[in-house]
């Protein structure tokens, strides 16, 4: 009786399945197949009571307007681009010497640069010396957009904690162990970073500085992390490693040009030497700022990189 | 038509850059498409920074055996003007991507009039 009630309960708890054994054959479910007719006819039936019932297609006037839309946008870029190609033509001779744009400012550049600046590179001497204030701007505004796409794009790791969220994880789905791009990494990525910082360093003396060594360190780091993936790069560079870098950088050189402009404005000596023209270490600040914007920019690219390939570090 | 349009076609060729640019951010409904059009205008205003810089026969502002002349180099401002705007560019565009990519997780497209229709219907 005992084991009567015994074998009812488990019944009841569906836990004996030797009831069914026997009875019934077990058998995964096989996919619904759909023949190509009935979807195609399940397609047109949704675009029919799309159409028809909630009207959510184009009706006739949307078409209309849409045409008269298009071409009114042509005519407006085809007025426009007449306006501009008339000033175009009344200004003054591409080439020429004699034009308002070459007026005493860039002469001031061209022929004093060296010796106010120390920079041999006369674009340079200009955006970080004479124009630093402008360069200061940009580098924030670099950081700000890091900073905004860091807002719009962050992974919430405690809001959403469940599978669903770990199988979207780029992580697991992208290539491991690609033997040809990391025999190239090896060999290429020690070249851009020196590149990249020799860009930097001469940034006073030859064409380059800190936005384009920067762009270059950014643009070895990406290839460093596509060949040997994120957690190589997790062990140097995190979220810290950036918040750390753009800021002491952002730091430094606010810092240092707010000395620079403060000596300067009122006539006090600046104990910073402008060092021989055509050395490394000469013209004074701009090559630390050079260094501080490169870091900028590195940092930036990276983020940006990581930001829209998985949305963390 | 003033008298310097053949002479200066490189600015020419810029502002045509500039329209085409428009017209790409008019006519096409995909969001990623208008972001290309806004890229090709600021292409188009470096070339014409560029050449407004440009002198005949003078080279690039490195001062070289220690000839300071305006005579010798081009004129170094709208270089460093191109400068910034490439930074600013870079910038734009990443926050544009980032924000399409936020409206695409939301409303599964990329169409700007489909996603304005989603909006009327949602009453904001």
């Amino acid at each position: 009786m005992k084991k009567l009630t015994n074998k009812l309960l488990d019944w009841l708890n569906a836990e004996d399945q030797s009831v069914f054994d026997d009875a019934m054959e077990l058998k995964m479910q096989e996919p619904k197949e759909e023949k190509e007719e009935t979807v195609q006819q399940r397609m047109r039936d949704r675009l029919h009571i799309k159409d028809e019932v909630y009207s959510e297609g184009e009706s006739k006037e949307v078409k209309v307007l849409r045409i008269i839309y298009r071409i009114l946008a042509i005519i407006l870029c085809g007025f426009i681009a007449y306006n501009l190609l008339i000033a175009v033509s009344w200004l003054p001779r591409t080439g020429e010497f004699d034009k308002p744009v070459n007026n005493e400012v860039s002469a001031r550049y061209i022929e004093k640069g060296l010796q106010e600046t120390g920079a041999v590179n006369i674009v340079t001497g200009m955006i970080l010396d004479y124009r630093a204030f402008d360069t200061f701007g940009e580098s924030n505004v670099l950081n700000i957009a890091t900073i905004t796409v860091l807002i719009l794009l962050r992974r919430n790791k405690k809001k959403l904690p469940n599978e669903i969220e770990e199988k979207e994880n780029d992580r697991l789905l992208e290539p491991k162990n690609d033997v040809i791009l990391q025999k190239a990494a090896t060999f290429l990525v020690p070249a851009i970073f020196l590149f990249g910082i020799y860009v930097i360093l001469n940034g006073h003396l030859s064409p380059g500085g800190g936005f384009s060594g920067g762009a270059i360190i950014g643009a070895g780091l990406i290839l460093y992390v596509s060949a040997f993936g994120f957690e190589k790069t997790e062990k140097f560079f995190t979220e810290k490693t950036q918040k750390v870098i753009s800021l002491s950088a952002l730091l430094f050189y606010c810092l240092a040009k707010s000395y620079s402009f403060f000596t300067g404005a009122n006539e006090l000596e600046s104990h910073i030497p402008l060092g021989k023209a055509g050395a490394i270490l000469s013209s004074g600040l701009i090559l630390p700022l050079n260094i501080c914007v490169g870091l900028v920019v590195a940092v930036t690219m990276y983020t940006f990189y990581c930001m829209f390939r998985k949305g963390e570090f | 038509m003033g008298p310097n349009l053949w002479a200066n076609f490189g600015e020419a060729v810029s502002m045509i850059l500039f329209c085409i640019g428009f017209a790409n951010l008019l006519l096409h409904k995909n969001l990623i498409k208008k972001i290309i059009g806004l890229n090709i205008m600021d292409s188009s205003i470096y070339l014409f920074l560029a050449l407004k810089g440009y002198i005949n026969g003078h080279t690039v502002p490195i001062v070289v055996d220690g000839v300071q002349s305006v005579d010798a180099y081009i004129n170094p401002i709208p270089s460093g003007l191109v400068l910034t705007g490439i930074v600013v560019s870079v910038s734009v565009t990443a926050l544009m991507l980032s924000l399409t990519i936020r409206l695409y997780r939301r409303y599964q497209t990329l169409d700007l009039d489909e996603i304005s229709k989603r909006l009327k219907k949602e009453g904001l």
